[in-house]
């Protein structure tokens, strides 16, 4: 066998896998990992951006510089991938492999909501992207009163909490700038509730009321009218709006779908519990990219990468994968800047009160509101770029542990 | 929680949704749509089965995105209308709906 890695996209998730594969590889083992460009965003900081909390030129650094020197790191477009050759095609290369890992993850696409590219940047907006979160920024800071309304057009999207988080901060934003009495928020979302897990949801729908946001539910985009300022519903029901905060339709990486490897809409069909390709043998699947029901989220794809890079070294002994994953989850939801909350869960046990990581001592509270969790969130961006790219461990397992939770 | 059908009792989550993907068969299908105030018609069925088979392939059930882009393809509509016919089919929205009938577990959305 010829010992070759090669690890798709250098997101989260793939620089990760890529530089805990080479501590743990002899170096006879050669890791490739692929991305179109050298642009690594550090995406959670977008939700600030707008809200003028952290500048965007901050979020962006050099992947190579987080990537081990001894990980062969290719700047180029993916174009296709063959599992039967056990191949990968960018424009320029070509890359056979042993074992392969997809971490494409996802992306928005506007063009795809009717009516949405026509009101962009005049009066729709969204902070799912770099530039998105900055042109929202200026919009916000001549805000001076109306109604903002923030929207998800479609399910899945990329870390469900951010536009509850989004709402939060816009009510402490509004209040700050002394605007808040006349300015209206509504949140509206195709889910029927605040969140999925109930236990959340009802906690967020609280706060929610207590910050006056209206939140509509069960609300599936069909288009967005920007001249006559409303979103209509499939149902016809109309929300109108003075500015629109959406979160597009979103999907996978084109390679994925062109490689007739998706479930349709651009996601890798994997296996909840050892994270493999349904259908292909040597290919694991993380982070945003897999079809998987938990968030698509940064923690997730940290959690995801420890399993992954288990089950390969597990594969490369002679052993079957083990089915570990199970669909653990870490989000803080940040109310204000100042206080956050933070929720822990997996596929089977929603987020719950208590203690994290430590039981008693925390030093976070679970789906609470509190200072600490803030300082937690700050601390995050650190830890971030210093510790979990790399691909070191935290001595937490990558499950969720029941330590320190209030059941019942 | 259970239904009955022919004499038989089926265990169902507090929603409703059947326990054991296995034990789904069409009258149990009937009863669970009966409970839905739903008329099985052939669109229904067919909708009903692509689900099933969906979740056989993929373990997991489809986003409405996928059952909408199933539906424009195959009857040539646009995205609108073959959104408006799935909520004509299952008017508390194709996922929640559909899937109970169809003998899937509660889909959890996207988290
Ligand atoms: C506003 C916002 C706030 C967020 N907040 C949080 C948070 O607080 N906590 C949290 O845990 N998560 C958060 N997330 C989510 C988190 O950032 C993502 O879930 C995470 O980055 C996913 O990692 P990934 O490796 O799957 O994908 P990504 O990090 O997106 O990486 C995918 C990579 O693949 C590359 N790629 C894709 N296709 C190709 C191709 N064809 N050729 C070459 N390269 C390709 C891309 O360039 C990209 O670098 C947030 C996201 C957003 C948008």
């Amino acid at each position: 066998m010829s010992k070759k890695i090669v690890v798709l996209g250098g997101g989260t998730g793939g620089t990760i896998v890529a530089n805990n594969l080479r501590r743990h590889l002899p170096k006879d083992w050669e890791i490739t990992l692929i991305d179109r460009d050298d642009r690594h965003i550090y995406q959670p900081g977008m939700l600030f951006v707008p809200f003028g909390i952290q500048k965007a030129n901050t979020l962006v650094r050099s992947r190579k510089k987080y990537i081990l020197p001894d990980v062969n790191f290719v700047i180029d477009e993916i174009t296709h991938i063959d599992p039967d050759k056990k191949e990968v095609k960018t424009k320029k290369h070509k890359f056979s492999y042993d074992f392969l890992v997809i971490s494409t993850g996802c992306k928005v696409v506007p063009e795809e909501n009717d009516g949405l590219m026509e009101a962009w940047g005049k009066n729709a907006f969204s902070f799912y992207t770099i530039e998105g979160a900055e042109m929202l920024h200026k919009k916000l800071k001549e805000f001076d009163g109306g109604k903002l309304v923030m929207n998800i057009a479609e399910l899945p999207f990329k870390c469900p909490v951010a536009p509850i988080e989004f709402v939060f901060l816009a009510d402490w934003y509004f209040k700050n700038r002394g605007i808040r009495h006349k300015t209206e928020i509504e949140f509206v979302t195709p889910l029927p509730g605040a969140f999925t897990k109930p236990k959340a949801s009802a906690v967020f729908i609280e706060s929610a009321k207590s910050k006056n946001i209206k939140i509509t539910t069960s609300f599936e985009l069909n288009a967005v009218n920007g001249k006559e300022k409303y979103i209509e519903s499939i149902k016809g029901d109309k929300v109108s709006f003075d500015t629109l905060v959406v979160v597009p339709s979103t999907i996978g990486d084109k390679v994925i779908s062109d490689s007739g490897m998706d479930d349709g809409i651009g996601y890798v069909p994997t296996h909840h519990n050892t994270l493999k390709a349904l259908k292909h043998d040597g290919i694991y699947v993380i982070g945003d990219a897999t079809n998987v029901p938990t968030s698509k989220a940064g923690s997730v794809a940290h959690y995801e990468a420890d399993v992954v890079v288990f089950n390969i070294m597990s594969e490369i002994h002679g052993v079957k994968p083990e089915e570990i994953y199970d669909g653990h989850s870490t989000c803080f939801i940040v109310y204000s800047k100042g206080t956050s909350s933070l929720i822990d869960f997996n596929y089977k046990i929603e987020p719950l009160h208590g203690m994290f990581p430590a039981p008693k001592f925390g030093p976070f509270s679970l789906l609470k509101e509190t200072k600490m969790n803030w300082y937690g969130k700050l601390g995050f961006e650190w830890l971030y770029w210093n510790v979990l790219l790399a691909g070191r461990h935290l001595g937490a397992p990558p499950t969720l542990v029941m330590a320190g939770k209030e059941v019942g | 929680m259970s239904i009955e059908v022919n004499g038989t009792s089926y265990a169902t989550d507090e929603n409703g949704y059947l326990l054991n993907l296995g034990e789904w068969t069409e009258d149990v299908a009937k009863k669970l749509a009966e409970v839905e105030e739903i008329d099985m018609t052939e669109e229904h069925w067919n909708l009903v089965n692509f689900l099933r088979g969906y979740y056989e392939e993929y373990q997991i059930a489809p986003a409405v995105k996928i059952l909408t882009k199933a539906i424009a393809n195959e009857k040539g509509m646009d995205k609108k209308d073959a959104s408006e016919f799935l909520y004509k089919l299952f008017p508390k929205g194709p996922a929640l709906q559909a899937c109970k009938v169809a003998g899937l577990p509660k889909p959890t959305g996207c988290v």
